[in-house]
């Protein structure tokens, strides 16, 4: 087996951190949907939880370069 | 909040002393770097000392490493490499127990040759490829070698590197923008009262006056205006550190905000502050929170370690976002030499091109994230009991 395990752990964080960020888009989507006025506030704050969401799984990402042994 | 006695000296001044702040700092290390070579007598033993130093990171026999060219484009380093083989050393500043050494990090040529200074005789070690990214980081750089060529690693360990590296000199940098700037829109202000803005100053005003009005006032409350300056401070300096990163040529290129010592030092900044700050209401959320005596054993530990993890929590976003958002960058411009064919390249350009779109955005974001999240836990050690 060639790679590292650590390269896994690493894809597995974004899995968390795609099916997070999708659902806050998915929602914001319908938010803007059922009320457009309210758009540009709906965007601020899907931004800003997308943000913090990344935050997470860039956590992830970080302990997978620690952890990583090379050959 | 009246902070204008602080911009009471004139903006030429400021120039004239920052110019001569990074003249001293670039020409006197490259005078250095250039006697050392005419005193040896060999200039091409320097030319030698690249094409190794380019052989180093892979460049040799036809085999290119991504891997090793990607960390030492994103890894801090003595020297300042500008273009192909055009590299600026940076001085070497040295605490030892016998007394300070200052030296260009020239007279290592790149790691070959070991440099006797006035107390010990130092070698630059790159990072082994046989040790994690992890391990490496916490290996001093500039090790003390012995007489005889071996590296004393007690000695090494007593002696605290305050060199002026690649990170160190994108942060003056950057400071030396701020305050040009900001020093110009504070006297075009005091010039300019009760006149609608102009230039610069009504450039700055929305951005400045969002920070006010969507981070401070929401965050804070009443009392925003004492910690202004540092959330001003904190948003520009991140904001401008992160847009240089993105810059691929020489005064941009450093990858500042990505280096975890310098959003370590950021977060301890909100650490201190926030703590400092902290009123009987904060400290009795903490200590004696609002729940049945027998949950003390486990919400005391959870609340202190809450305290700490959450400034640890903006250090690591900010690295872990403008790192990985670097090394996507330069894997994708790997990818047209790891191919080896230049047809790669416009594929290639494409994509980077989205890359640093996106990272403009991450980087404005990162900057907003911290800032907003800085004010709300000052929010929460100021926030009155109610």
């Amino acid at each position: 087996m060639v790679g590292s395990i650590a390269a896994i752990g690493a894809g597995i964080a974004v899995i968390g951190a795609g099916l997070g960020i999708g659902q806050v888009g998915g929602k914001a989507m319908e938010g803007i949907a059922r009320q457009p006025e309210a758009a540009s506030k709906i965007q601020t704050a899907m931004i800003i939880a997308a943000a913090l969401i990344e935050g997470v799984a860039l956590f992830g990402v970080v302990v997978a370069f620690l952890g990583n042994n090379p050959q | 909040m009246d902070c204008s006695h602080v911009f009471d000296f004139k903006v030429n001044r400021l120039i004239a002393a920052f110019t001569l702040f990074l003249a001293l700092f670039t020409v006197v290390p490259s005078v250095l770097a250039q006697t050392d070579s005419v005193e040896a007598g060999v200039a091409h033993e320097a030319v030698a000392a690249d094409a190794a130093h380019g052989a180093e990171a892979g460049h040799a026999e036809g085999n290119f490493d991504p891997t090793a060219v990607i960390m030492e484009h994103i890894a801090d380093s003595h020297v300042w490499h500008v273009a192909g083989h055009f590299s600026f050393p940076l001085p070497v500043i040295l605490y030892t127990p016998q007394g300070l050494e200052f030296f260009s990090s020239g007279h290592f040529h790149h790691g070959e040759a070991d440099y006797k200074g006035a107390h010990n005789t130092y070698r630059l070690v790159e990072s082994t490829k046989d040790q994690s990214v992890g391990q490496n980081f916490f290996n001093k750089k500039i090790k003390v070698v012995t007489p005889d060529g071996q590296i004393d690693e007690a000695a090494t360990a007593s002696i605290m590197d305050f060199s002026i590296t690649k990170n160190v000199a994108a942060m003056f940098l950057t400071v030396v923008i701020l305050l040009l700037v900001f020093s110009a829109v504070a006297s075009a202000y005091k010039k300019r009262q009760g006149k609608s803005p102009k230039g610069l100053q009504s450039f700055l005003e929305p951005i400045i006056v969002f920070v006010r009005d969507d981070i401070a006032k929401p965050n804070i409350g009443h009392d925003y205006g004492r910690f202004m300056p540092f959330l001003l401070t904190v948003f520009f300096f991140i904001l401008i550190n992160n847009l240089l990163g993105l810059v691929p040529i020489f005064p941009g290129g450093a990858n500042v905000t990505g280096n975890i010592a310098t959003t370590f030092v950021l977060a301890l900044f909100t650490l201190v502050i926030v703590n400092v700050n902290g009123n009987k209401s904060y400290w009795s959320h903490i200590f004696a929170p609002d729940v049945p005596k027998w949950m003390y054993v486990i919400m005391i530990p959870v609340e202190v370690i809450g305290v700490l993890s959450r400034p640890f929590a903006l250090m690591v976003r900010l690295f872990a976002n403008i790192t990985a958002g670097h090394i996507i960058v330069l894997s994708l411009i790997s990818l047209i030499f790891i191919f080896k064919s230049l047809a790669i390249a416009p594929v290639s350009v494409a994509f980077v091109i989205f890359m640093d779109v996106l990272e403009l955005l991450v980087a404005f974001l990162q900057a907003f994230i911290f800032t907003l999240l800085s004010a709300l836990f000052i929010g929460m050690a100021v926030e009155e009991h109610h």
